[in-house]
């Protein structure tokens, strides 16, 4: 599904962030992508998402070269995403209604689908994510968890085949956090995502990752710092949180997470 | 605001300059005049509402007509600029010296070149006050664009907006409470330098009644049926503003 061969990137004036990257994430897979800030954990979801061009090399999602975004692909950030001026209802049909505004060209919106029946899909997104008793409030009024659950209808409701998040629970409280990771484990089940998640938490990418990209880990100079690939087969039930297994896997992404931001400080002093 | 409280004021408003009229008016004061350079709210309303249908309603409605074609133009004028300026850099550096140094420089000033260059007709009028509002609505919606989140415009990128969509779906909603902030904190300026620039050649306009019946007719209660005029234009204008402000951006005023 996704395939990111020999990618370089660096911002304008900065240094290397990836260099000579290569990342196969197959169909129906879920990530995490998992390190320390200052990493490019982020950086690398801009460029899945197509928000930024690489500096060599390329980024492939179903055999097709990413240069600028791709309808099929949802992304949720963590925060500013809702437009303050919408209600809850319009910005959750912000995407099918950018959809119906270009119509079916292939390049803004799919080709194959049409933004027709956008009004009951809009109804189900909102009932779907318990959104429709505020679905007249601003983003100023709605609670951070249903500001975040308003983000994740919108992009839901595009039926997009990829979901890539960037630290989409970081600014919520513990409960609600965990809520919406549940949340998000069953949507995925439910709509045989692929997903490429972020996050900066060990315990979230335990959960959300059956898949672990690991950045930073120690090992390793220069761009990129050290990734490493594990795999975190029992993540993807809500029953795997608390666990033992699932605290062993946070001891070890912790170790080491740990050593790389470690030997990253004795480096730079 | 409560509508009760607003009209407390104005009825209190208008028995002070009742009181005060008396008081010119009986004569303790140390000067002489044959008339009462005063003239209180129950000598000026019935003259107001004589005149409004006449003379003083045509003035009214050419003034009006002016405040408004110049908003218009000055809207038209400034918002796109101003979402220019706002979205690339490059342009914002290169023009914002010039907006820098003109935006302070009162615009009042120009009348008299305006007239030279326009003439004496609505043009020349209408340029003065454009000029006024265009450096505040560019000014506004300049920095309402530049302050829009990276991450809004990417995550509504994200959902395949190109250029148009988010012109049409951020641009113009973010730009909007800039444009009717900048009319309403420009409104009352705009008016009073309709009023100055009414003073100059020319035969319609509030400006002109006023100063028409205050120095040449000295017909005092009608040059304050004049000023009353004036008042309510810009209060109205005010008041339409906010109230436009209401409905267009009710995200402002959720809790």
């Amino acid at each position: 599904m996704i395939s990111v061969r020999s990618l370089s990137f660096a911002y304008p004036g900065g240094r290397p962030i990836f260099s000579d990257f290569s990342w196969e994430v197959e169909r129906g897979e879920a990530w995490a992508v998992l390190g320390p800030s200052g990493f490019g954990k982020s950086t690398l979801l801009n460029l899945l998402a197509g928000l930024r061009p690489p500096s060599a090399g390329e980024v492939r999602i179903d055999g097709e070269v990413i240069r600028r975004p791709r309808p099929r692909t949802g992304l949720v950030l963590q925060d500013f995403g809702l437009l303050p001026w919408a209600t809850c209802e319009q910005n959750v049909s912000l995407g099918l209604r950018i959809q119906g505004f270009y119509g079916p060209d292939g390049k803004h919106a799919p080709a194959s689908v049409s933004a027709r029946n956008a009004r009951e899909r809009t109804e189900y997104w909102l009932a779907r994510l318990g959104l429709t008793t505020v679905r007249r409030q601003y983003p100023g009024q709605l609670s951070g968890g249903q500001r975040q659950r308003a983000a994740i209808a919108r992009t839901l409701a595009l039926e997009p085949d990829l979901l890539l998040m960037d630290e989409p629970f970081a600014s919520l409280d513990a409960p609600t956090r965990e809520s919406l990771q549940n949340l998000a484990l069953e949507l995925r089940a439910e709509q045989k995502l692929t997903t490429v998640v972020v996050t900066h938490s060990i315990e979230e990418a335990a959960i959300l990752g059956p898949k672990i990209l690991l950045f930073g880990n120690g090992h390793g100079q220069g761009p990129g710092r050290g990734m490493e690939w594990i795999d975190n087969p029992s993540a993807g039930q809500a029953a795997y949180r608390g666990s033992a297994d699932y605290h062993a896997m946070c001891d070890q992404l912790r170790e080491r997470m740990g050593a790389g931001v470690e030997q990253g400080a004795r480096v730079a002093g | 605001m409560r509508r009760r409280d607003l009209l407390l004021g104005t009825l209190f408003l208008l028995a002070a300059w009742q009181a005060v009229s008396w008081v010119v008016g009986s004569g303790v004061l140390p000067y002489r005049s044959a008339t009462n350079i005063l003239p209180g709210p129950l000598e000026v309303f019935p003259v107001f509402f004589r005149e409004m249908p006449g003379r003083l309603g045509q003035d009214f409605l050419v003034s009006l007509w002016r405040v408004l074609a110049s908003m218009a133009l000055a809207v038209a004028l400034a918002v796109p600029a101003g979402l220019v300026m706002g979205q690339s850099h490059g342009l914002n550096r290169l023009l914002s010296p010039l907006v820098y140094l003109t935006y302070p420089v009162p615009k009042v000033v120009l009348v008299p070149v305006v007239v030279l260059f326009f003439g004496v007709g609505d043009a020349g009028k209408i340029v003065v006050i454009t000029l006024i509002l265009f450096f505040q609505i560019l000014v506004l919606v300049r920095d309402a664009a530049a302050g829009l989140r990276a991450e809004l415009l990417q995550s509504v990128r994200s959902l395949g907006a190109g250029r148009r969509a988010l012109f049409l779906y951020v641009y113009f909603p973010a730009s909007l409470p800039a444009v009717l902030t900048a009319l309403r904190v420009s409104v009352g300026t705009a008016v009073a330098v309709l009023y100055v620039a009414e003073l100059y050649a020319t035969q319609q306009g509030l400006g002109y009644y006023i100063f028409l019946e205050g120095s040449t007719l000295l017909d005092y209660p009608a040059m304050y049926a004049g000023i009353v005029a004036m008042a309510l234009l810009g209060l109205g204008l005010y008041f339409a503003v906010d109230g436009l402000e209401r409905w267009l951006c009710p995200w402002e005023f959720a809790q």
